[in-house]
């Protein structure tokens, strides 16, 4: 296995036009099967830095590299999956043809769709849902479907912006678990945006804390709880120092907590 | 299968259509009774019996000739005929407009104006530009009633092209950035997601460019010299109104079911094909 590492960011700045600086000189490396959370109060520019390395906007300055090539390389080359705080189904479709989406735009053949459309309601445990119109499905059914979505096509990564920010707290840590499943199976690398530090504790291997405007990188925290997590480890000791370690990070970065 | 909603709904319209009758003829004799000149002297000429003009359809409209309600519904169906290529003419080069309008702020801004401006020149004043422009009988190459579509399009365009560029634009953004995440080409993001997303604001400007292509076709008609038609058959009847009105009133009515049949259609057409949450639901 390569050990090319699957996000690169030097010295990545933007400054939107009207003067707004929301990144400064962001250097971030996720390596192949990390899943690294970035944190930090709302406009801090996580969200941003998220859409830098799915090259939806371009940085002001530095450079993003995803594979080891330019981010839109990666982009054209489909290597990642995106899912964002709302699940973004398209109503006109049914649950199997929204997942079906990103793969009719590889140029998939039917059959093929079909078998893929199948192995990920398995996955998202959505059997018996394909048929479903988006608006008859709970949200955080709704956000399975947008998961199952992203990863249909196998990208090696995947961009999460807050995506379970929307959905209420049992929902919330019910999906957080099926994530981590859903992330050892897949093998993928996850690249995570939230502003719930305990979810970011909970998932991640690396958690990114970010300052205030002008978004920067404050500190990054290990979390070493082992693998794979169990509901049980929110209540342990050590989970608890870890919430801890990031919240003083967050207040340093100059939030108030 | 008849349903309670169904029923209720023949209800409602065959109550609205007696109250409608009741005030007509109610107007009608107050105003005979009492012999009002304001706003307008009621008689026979400004205000048939309405069993008049729908026994009218049922009478010759010339000496042994066909029942009038024959004449009409073969001039509906060739102003149908007419109105139903300009409707597509209109949809079509109405959407068309929208999709290059929206693949830049500067075209919209440019170009909107014209087309609102186009709408604000009487389709009279058109009329003998396309004429004798296209029709074959100048040199072109339609015949009479396919310039009277064109000229129906003319006026069934504007309300597409408004809808249509509000639909296109109405896409999600971050829709348009799953798009973008999956390498889509601008016309793949038109035909799997801005199109769809325009459908129910497409189908709320079919709904009022459907009646103005049978007004379209209507008016044009008498400049292209065509009589077969419906705005044939108006013309006609104005010059007997002052003699027999009922007939022109016949007509008037014919029109208007032409229009609410059209207008019809494309309300079962939106339901077919338009899907979306049931809270959205006009």
């Amino acid at each position: 296995m390569s050990d090319t590492p699957v996000v690169e960011l030097k010295a990545v700045s933007k400054q939107f036009r009207g003067g707004t600086v929301a990144l400064q000189g962001i250097d971030l490396t996720v390596e192949p099967r990390e899943f690294v959370s970035l944190i930090g109060p709302s406009g801090c520019g996580k969200s941003t830095l998220l859409r830098v390395i799915g090259d939806l906007i371009p940085p002001t300055e530095g450079s993003a590299s995803v594979n080891g090539k330019t981010a839109g390389r990666a982009r054209r080359d489909r290597d990642y999956g995106i899912v964002f705080q709302q699940a973004v189904l398209y109503d006109w479709r049914t649950v199997g043809k929204n997942i079906e989406l990103p793969l009719e735009m590889l140029n998939w053949d039917r059959k093929r769709r079909k078998a893929r459309v199948a192995e990920m309601l398995d996955l998202v445990e959505l059997g018996g849902f394909e048929g479903h119109h988006p608006w008859q499905l709970s949200g955080g059914m709704q956000q399975r479907v947008a998961i199952a979505r992203a990863l249909s096509f196998e990208p090696a990564l995947l961009l999460m912006d807050e995506p379970f920010g929307a959905l209420d707290e049992m929902t919330r840590e019910r999906l957080n678990s099926e994530l981590l499943r859903i992330w050892a199976e897949t093998g993928s690398t996850v690249v995570f945006v939230t502003h719930s530090i305990p979810e970011a504790v909970f998932l991640s291997t690396r958690v990114v804390v970010m300052s205030a405007r002008p978004g920067r990188i404050a500190e990054v925290i290990d979390i070493d709880l082992p693998q794979p997590r169990t509901s049980a480890m929110r209540e342990d000791a050590r989970f608890f120092e870890l919430v801890t370690r990031v919240r003083e990070a967050l207040i340093r970065g100059g939030v108030e907590v | 299968m008849p349903t309670r909603a169904a029923a209720e709904r023949i209800g409602t319209f065959l109550a609205v259509l007696g109250v409608l009758w009741g005030a007509w003829e109610g107007w009608r004799w107050i105003g005979s009774h009492y012999h009002l000149t304001w706003p307008f002297a009621v008689n026979d000429t400004t205000m048939p019996h309405l069993h008049r003009i729908i026994q009218a359809l049922f009478q010759p409209a010339q000496a042994n000739g066909p029942s009038l309600l024959h004449v009409l519904l073969n001039a509906s169906a060739f102003t149908a005929k007419e109105a139903v290529l300009g409707f597509v003419l209109g949809g079509i080069g109405g959407f068309a407009i929208a999709v290059v309008l929206m693949q830049s702020r500067f075209l919209e801004r440019g170009i909107i104006p014209y087309v609102v401006a186009s709408q604000t020149i009487p389709l009279l004043a058109i009329a003998p530009m396309v004429i004798v422009g296209l029709e074959s009988k100048f040199g072109g190459t339609l015949s009479a009633w396919e310039c009277v579509s064109v000229l129906a399009a003319y006026l069934t365009f504007f309300p597409v092209t408004i809808n249509a560029l509000r639909g296109l634009q109405s896409a999600d953004p971050r829709a348009v950035e799953l798009m973008r995440s999956y390498a889509a080409s601008r016309w793949r993001i038109l035909w799997k997601l801005q199109a769809p997303a325009s459908l129910p604001y497409l189908f709320s400007a079919f709904r009022i460019a459907a009646p103005l292509a049978i007004v379209g076709a209507i008016i044009s008609e008498p400049s292209a010299s065509i009589q077969g038609g419906l705005g044939g058959a108006i013309v006609n009847f104005n010059q007997y109104y002052s003699i027999e009105p009922q007939e022109l009133w016949a007509t008037n009515v014919i029109s208007a079911l032409l229009g609410i049949a059209f207008f019809l259609v494309i309300v079962f057409a939106e339901r077919a094909i338009v899907r979306r949450a049931p809270e959205q639901l006009a």
